[in-house]
């Protein structure tokens, strides 16, 4: 089942949700749409759903015009991210309804049904539960009955819709493993929304990362990781500290700090904002090492990871992430060199911004990173 | 008790003197009344109290009565459901202009309720002439009294239902519809289900009022015995002939109607407790 979605726009009111979004699932692949809220993954989803209809473009489905069909003809599969079970039914009655709910003619026998609904409660691991009623299951062991329920009718598509954004994290990371291991299983072409930048980058075999009713980038996790096409990608999949500097020859320059920049996003010489992330950084203790001379404020984390805050002389905070052993080495007080691995020029003037304007600028850009 | 309130209790020691209070106000309020009532029906004894059931006008106010909840209960039914979905599950200009006209009945005093379907239908009303040319009696007579019993009671089962189908929203509707279900097999095999219970408790509530509805009626029915009078108008019409023990025998089976009505009530929402949650 090859889905085609070729331009599609859609507007609410004045707000525009999607403008212009065309990508390709393959036969059995799994695709995550990930973005902040408002970046219109959901509405994407919808549309495909047929909870919503675009103001232009096609979606084709091995080639059948896919809008042409209301919800109900479409033949998916869709979790939601508040389960949505039917309450006053069993699990079993939950998993059967797609079933169920067929024109006489083309019902399976009873038989049939509950040999389909055991064969999807061990697929989803809730052998056991078909007599209970939601109320009594665990988030977790609800959102197995959404899947399993959704998977019941064979669906041409399976979307999920933020299906882990209720559960805490230890179901929600169980989940995400058994939910690649169904796809793998039953090869229904997937398509997961989601915010959660881990989540879709562990689940996918190609992410969408959008951004305000567009693509960004479409890439596998490794390509979008390695070649981001904009700043915004690079800053959506790892928290980014933000440095105001000089661009040349492919490198950041910032009193001794120096990154090398990314290629895959073209950069002029100039000045501007380069962001690097916490993981890419580093520090060394040494009094002739290179480096931006940074002091360090805290550290913090346990397990494998710590986080180092610094602190520039001009005020400027910093996050490092290092190994825990890497990180043995130094401790809060200290004085150390900081440069990064790898860094993207973002807001970029050619000529050189007013020292004060260039703080407020990085103090408004940080804020809204943050709440993003 | 559990352990908060037990603590509250303590912490304030009013509870004992609180609880005695609401009883002792209840048992005044309701249970005498109530007590009397019985009383004096049985006062004559039980042939005098069965007499009442023998009268052909007292059977007549009965049948009316069961006619006129047999016509209003549903239509409000199908009306509350109808509300209900419209209001929980869709946006549309006017949403609260039909919240609050929904409200507007409970808040009229009945007489008006009444009186306005006189002024529309009586014969100085609007349609009162083309009526009476046409040859239908709508004022007292069954039309009417039907009518003003609707509009005393037909928020009662909207009411309990909107706030519940607000609450469980629609997304089990559109899961329902992805699964290929068509629009009535979602309303008879989703919607409806997860509203029974509070459908059931707001039909009770509304039965319950349609039966024991005074004003409203009392203005439209005419007071024809035999004819027009429902139970309450016939208690009223036996009290003014000085037929003690016949009135407060109607007035008995009335009370009655209404404590079977609470009891199926509360025997529904203990069935219907454990599953309805969540």
């Amino acid at each position: 089942m090859t889905l085609t979605i070729d331009r599609i726009y859609k507007q609410f009111g004045r707000y525009p949700a999607l403008t212009g979004v065309s990508l390709e699932a393959k036969d059995g692949e799994f695709l995550t749409l990930l973005g902040p809220s408002g970046s219109g993954k959901t509405t994407l989803l919808r549309v495909l759903a047929g909870l919503e209809t675009p103001d232009h473009g096609c979606v084709f489905l091995d080639g059948v015009d896919f809008l042409a069909l209301s919800a109900r003809e479409r033949r998916i599969g869709l979790v939601f991210q508040q389960y949505a079970l039917f309450r006053h039914m069993t699990v079993a009655k939950n998993i059967a309804f797609g079933l169920d709910v067929r024109p006489r003619h083309q019902r399976p026998a009873h038989a049939t049904i509950k040999a389909r609904v055991d064969e999807l409660l061990s697929l989803t691991q809730i052998e056991g539960l078909g007599g209970r009623y939601p109320a009594q299951l665990s988030g977790g062991q609800r959102q197995r009955v959404a899947v399993a329920r959704a998977l019941a009718v064979e669906p041409r598509l399976l979307l999920l819709d933020e299906p882990f954004g209720a559960l805490d994290t230890k179901v929600r990371k169980e989940l995400r493993g058994e939910l690649r291991r169904i796809h793998d299983t039953t090869g229904v072409t997937t398509i997961l929304v989601t915010h959660d930048q881990d989540e879709a980058m562990a689940l996918a075999d190609r992410v969408v990362l959008m951004n305000q009713g567009r693509i960004e980038q479409i890439g596998t996790p490794a390509e979008l990781d390695a070649a981001p096409a904009s700043p915004f990608v690079f800053e959506f999949l790892g928290g980014c500290n933000r440095l105001p500097c000089e661009v040349g020859g492919g490198v950041a320059r910032f009193e001794g700090f120096a990154a090398p920049l990314v290629e895959s996003i073209p950069t002029k010489d100039g000045y501007g904002v380069a962001l690097f992330r916490p993981a890419d950084t580093r520090l060394d203790l040494g009094a002739n090492a290179a480096g931006l001379p940074v002091r360090i404020v805290d550290i913090r984390g346990r397990g494998a990871l710590r986080t180092i805050e610094c602190q520039t002389l001009g005020g400027l905070r910093l996050t490092a992430e290092l190994t825990e052993q890497a990180a043995a080495a130094f401790e809060a007080g200290q004085r150390a060199k900081l440069t990064a691995r790898r860094a993207v020029i973002d807001a970029q003037d050619a000529a050189r911004p007013d020292a004060s304007a260039t703080v407020e600028k990085l103090a408004s850009t940080t804020s809204n990173a943050v709440r993003r | 008790m559990t352990a908060s309130t037990r603590a509250l209790r303590r912490a304030t020691g009013f509870g004992p003197v609180l609880i005695a209070l609401a009883l002792f106000w209840l048992a005044l309020i309701i249970g005498a009344p109530l007590a009397t009532v019985v009383a004096e029906a049985w006062s004559k004894g039980s042939e005098a109290f069965f007499n009442i059931f023998k009268q052909p006008d007292a059977l007549a106010a009965i049948r009316l009565t069961i006619i006129v909840a047999a016509i209003a209960v549903p239509l409000n039914a199908a009306f509350g459901l109808a509300a209900g979905w419209s209001i929980a599950k869709f946006e549309f200009r006017g949403k609260a202009l039909l919240l609050a006209l929904i409200d507007l009945p409970l808040s009229i005093s009945p007489v008006i309720s009444g009186l306005v379907w006189v002024l529309v239908f009586g014969a100085r009303g609007w349609f009162g002439p083309i009526l009476d040319v046409a040859g239908v009696k709508i004022i007292f007579a069954l039309p009417g009294i039907v009518l003003g019993t609707i509009l005393v009671t037909v928020s009662l089962i909207a009411r309990e239902i909107i706030p519940l189908m607000a609450e469980q929203g629609s997304d089990e509707e559109l899961a329902a519809t992805t699964l290929g279900a068509g629009g009535w097999t979602v309303f008879r095999r989703v919607t409806l289900p997860n509203v029974r219970w509070a459908l059931l408790h707001g039909v009770l509530l509304c039965n319950a009022r349609a039966m024991g509805e005074f004003g409203a009626v009392s203005v439209l029915s005419g007071h024809i015995r035999g004819l027009t009078e429902t139970l309450p108008l016939h208690v009223e019409a036996l009290y003014n002939d000085y037929d003690f023990v016949g009135a407060f025998a109607a007035a008995s089976l009335l009370a009655g109607l209404a404590v079977v009505t609470l009891i199926a009530k509360s025997a529904l929402e203990r069935v219907g407790a454990p599953r309805s949650t969540t």
